[in-house]
């Protein structure tokens, strides 16, 4: 459990950026993207990031394991990486965590 | 823990009776459960109402009521995490939610309240997909409300 908690530690410090969770909901359909496509993506937001910058993002979500890098010819591109989270242990504790929340509220609600 | 169930307990400084009206009286259930439900339980009946849940509002959530058994059992079935409108999950096999309640060992008139959610081992796998892009939708909500909070407080 204790290195379960660092792998979401290290998940969550990866996500906790908006630039990333933008990158991540972008891959989020399932098809991979070059690191052009994904900067395109990012620029018709309200910032302009470089080529650089989403490069940057895109290895700290590597290292979180959260994407990884498939070759294409001669360019890179990303997807996200399911295989840890297609898991129903995964699942169970999202739901469990979710159980553990509404539970705290319904013991806020009948104790007031 | 089975893997294919969920099984939560948790002790609470409230009588039976209480607990019992906070779980199926539809308005009370709402409150907490953070839906707004169009109308009361009854066993064999669907009840259904748009969550209220900060950024899931345009979302609809619906449970099909199983068993009303007074004080003690309270129970339905549902999809989990199945909000996207555009899915049709009525020929996927839902999960069984139940609630019992029962007197606290500690006694001073409190009640154990327990959950067991089961039936996950029938979720497709996308569906599982689904729920973890849904939990970091709530992510990226609980960040934005952290935002305003601090901006707030500058």
């Amino acid at each position: 459990m204790g290195a379960r908690r660092q792998d979401y530690a290290i998940v969550f410090a990866a996500l906790g950026d908006e630039t990333r969770l933008a990158l991540v909901a972008r891959l989020s359909d399932g098809r991979p993207a070059s690191i052009s496509q994904l900067t395109d993506a990012q620029t018709t937001r309200r910032s302009k990031l470089t080529r650089q910058a989403i490069t940057k993002h895109l290895r700290v979500l590597e290292r979180a394991r959260i994407v990884h890098r498939a070759r294409a010819g001669r360019e890179s591109l990303f997807e996200l990486d399911l295989k840890a989270i297609d898991e129903l242990s995964e699942y169970l504790a999202l739901v469990s965590a979710r159980w553990d929340q509404t539970l705290g509220r319904i013991k806020a609600f009948v104790e007031e | 823990m089975a893997n294919d169930r969920i099984e939560k307990q948790i002790e609470l400084k409230a009588p039976i009776s209480r607990v019992w009206r906070a779980l199926t009286d539809y308005r009370e259930f709402g409150e907490w459960f953070r839906v707004k439900l169009e109308g009361p339980f009854v066993a064999g009946k669907t009840a259904g109402g748009y969550i209220t849940w900060p950024g899931y509002e345009h979302l609809r959530m619906e449970v099909v009521v199983q068993k009303i058994e007074p004080e003690w059992l309270f129970s339905y079935t549902w999809h989990p995490y199945a909000l996207d409108p555009k899915v049709d999950y009525s020929k996927e096999t839902p999960t069984l939610v139940e609630f019992t309640l029962e007197k606290s060992a500690n006694g001073a008139n409190g009640t154990l309240l327990k959950v067991t959610e089961s039936g996950f081992d029938k979720i497709p796998s996308e569906r599982r997909l689904e729920a973890f892009r849904m939990n970091e939708n709530g992510w990226a909500q609980q960040m934005k409300n952290i935002e305003s909070y601090v901006a707030e407080r500058q």
